[in-house]
């Protein structure tokens, strides 16, 4: 494979749960060909399914009609997926440290997603235009130590 | 290994719920109707049997949160059985274990509900 060279996958789903298995079906199978291992693919797939779902829940409030976009940028030495939605936005640093202890039902929605999503992935970041569209940036580095 | 399925056994005054194949936003109403379904007939010693659930994300877990403050108030439980390490993992990052408790078998389960110490 040529030095630096950037392989760009993309698709555009509409916003419905039930393509969900859809989606990590996709993620799995760039996954596994660019070589990460079965641990490694679960937690990519699992981080996406938590940005859609969260696209699709809040951003959207399950308006299946409106639309997901997926990119994903494989590198020599990183995968990463951006997850685009065209919903209103939000703030994110409201929502970190999900307490799973205090009344769940009052846990701020998609707290746990974004959580699981910072736990599983080497990098998380929000690009949110608000009231036009939010972008969640999910990167794997290929190896664990990044600076080896 | 595609979509899902809850199959609900009674036995004695438990609830057993096995779940298989993907517990995603998408599946997880199926899941609620069935646990919405024991709590209404007031049934609130509830085992959940992982054995062939193959994934699991978060809105799978919300379900655990929506349900166990009810079920506790009225002297039950919702105990998790059976867990694969690939869903125990996601159960274990969100903090679960602290909260719910986690067998490796049913039995073990049951035993623990009808011999509380």
């Amino acid at each position: 494979m040529q030095k630096n060279k950037t392989k760009i996958y993309r698709i555009q789903i509409s916003a419905a749960t039930e393509n969900l298995s859809i989606i990590r079906g996709f993620i799995q199978q760039i996954a596994q060909k660019a070589g990460f291992d079965a641990e490694q693919i679960d937690q990519i797939k699992l981080a996406v399914d938590e940005a859609c779902t969260n696209a699709i829940k809040h951003a959207y409030r399950f308006d299946a009609s409106k639309m997901i976009d997926l990119e994903i940028r494989l590198s020599d030495d990183q995968l990463e997926i951006v997850v685009t939605d065209y919903g209103p936005g939000f703030d994110p640093s409201k929502l970190d440290q999900p307490d799973i202890n205090k009344n769940a039902k009052k846990a701020k929605p998609g707290g746990l997603g974004i959580h699981l999503m910072k736990t599983l992935m080497d990098a998380v970041d929000f690009d949110i235009t608000p009231g036009q569209k939010t972008q969640v940036h999910l990167v794997k580095y290929r190896t664990a130590n990044k600076h080896h | 290994m595609s979509g899902f399925k809850v199959t609900r056994v009674d036995k004695g005054d438990v609830t057993v719920l096995y779940l298989s194949g993907f517990l995603d936003a998408h599946t997880v109403p199926d899941f609620e109707k069935a646990l919405q379904e024991a709590i209404n007939e007031k049934r609130y010693k509830i085992i959940v049997n992982f054995k062939d659930l193959d994934y699991i994300s978060s809105a799978g877990l919300g379900v655990f949160m929506g349900f166990i403050e009810e079920v506790r108030a009225n002297d039950g439980d919702i105990k998790l059985s059976n867990l694969s390490p690939r869903v125990f993992k996601v159960f274990d990052l969100l903090g679960f274990p602290a909260l719910f408790e986690i067998f490796d078998d049913e039995e073990q389960a049951m035993e623990k509900f009808l011999k509380p110490e």
